[in-house]
């Protein structure tokens, strides 16, 4: 068993499922996007305004925002630790993408609850 | 009449850690006749006839060994099972990729069989022993075939990058082949504590389905079926 103090969930099977399970959430998010690109006949700035001014497409944007973090970060996770060796260096590497998902995640939060 | 020959190429990765301070690829020129073919271990023998301070491993001469396990061309595989004509030429020779190198294409397997080590590559079960033998139903001995046949020749963790950048903490393809080896083996009774091992997210789940290892195995094996199978098992285990 190896250790791990970094990772997601700190267990492999959780890791891996949280992974998956975000992938669905973004895929399915993708497809109601294009869907909602695809299905409207006038796509301008008031289509937009009002499809996310629906309190289900702010919160699924929301859970998709949330599924783009937890994808992110295994991710991230597991190329840092395949390919940056000093430990300084990388831990320095995870703190910068934890921020930065942070603040990409309150973005989010501002954009979708500003309409 | 003298008979038709025919000149093989190779280079070959030479490096002497007493002498050298890096590597090199040395040009090397075999003649034989021109419609004998061999196995490629026979020709690196008579490389090795040549010059015998070439360094590399072999045994068994019959891909049972798996100690001859070489990069040839840029692909993993036994000498002694792959053909001189299939191969292009120059024939390009260099020792398994990834692990430290003893001296020519002889590499320190130390870390690989720490791995195999890991997954405790022996049956457990401490249930008394039955007069004769533990009995196996041929569908449960069915579910090994597939699994016990590697050799360790170490050809699929080699060529795998995930063992490359982590190969103190990524078990590796043959290791976890091992590892559901036992897991599947109907007469082990330590399943539950072979899983709680492997839950962490390096030794197994460090696998991101690259499937070289099934590409290079030289006994046609299939280890990525295999860690697909112990993620199922830690999956049922953990639900």
């Amino acid at each position: 068993m190896v250790k791990s103090a970094t990772s997601l969930t700190g267990n492999g099977v959780r890791d891996w499922l949280w992974q998956r399970v975000s992938a669905v959430i973004l895929a399915v998010y993708t497809l109601f996007i294009l869907g909602f690109i695809w299905l409207t006949p006038q796509l301008d700035y008031v289509a937009w305004f009002q499809f996310f001014q629906g309190i289900w497409v702010k919160l699924f944007t929301l859970l998709a925002a949330l599924s783009l973090l937890t994808h992110t970060w295994v991710g991230m996770w597991t190329i840092l630790t395949d390919y940056v060796k000093s430990t300084r260096l990388r831990l320095t590497f995870e703190i910068l993408v934890i921020i930065a998902l942070f603040l990409y995640f309150l973005v989010a939060i501002a954009i979708v609850w500003s309409v | 009449m003298s008979e038709a020959m025919r000149t093989v190429k190779f280079k070959i990765y030479r490096f002497n850690p007493e002498v050298d301070i890096k590597p090199s690829m040395k040009d090397y020129e075999l003649t034989i006749p021109d419609k004998q073919d061999m196995m490629l271990l026979e020709a690196i023998l008579r490389i090795k006839a040549l010059d015998d301070s070439l360094a590399f491993r072999r045994s068994c001469r019959e891909g049972v060994c798996g100690s001859d396990g070489m990069n040839i061309n840029g692909r993993n595989g036994l000498a002694c099972v792959t053909l001189l004509s299939s191969l292009k030429q120059p024939i390009e020779l260099r020792p398994l990729p990834g692990l430290p190198v003893i001296r020519d294409l002889v590499v320190d397997m130390k870390v690989f069989f720490e791995q195999y080590a890991k997954v405790k590559p022996y049956l457990i079960n401490n249930d008394p022993p039955p007069a004769k033998e533990r009995l196996q139903s041929p569908a449960e001995r069915k579910k090994l075939d597939g699994l016990y046949e590697c050799i360790l020749c170490a050809c699929c963790s080699t060529s795998c990058p995930s063992f490359w950048w982590n190969p103190e903490k990524f078990i590796g393809p043959a290791g976890l082949l091992q590892a559901y080896r036992f897991i599947a083996d109907s007469r082990d009774t330590a399943k539950v504590e072979r899983l709680e091992g492997l839950t962490d997210p390096f030794s197994v789940f460090r696998c991101r389905g690259v499937m070289n290892c099934v590409e290079v195995c030289p006994k046609g094996l299939n280890p990525t079926r295999a860690i697909g199978h112990i993620r199922s098992e830690l999956l049922a285990e953990g639900n």
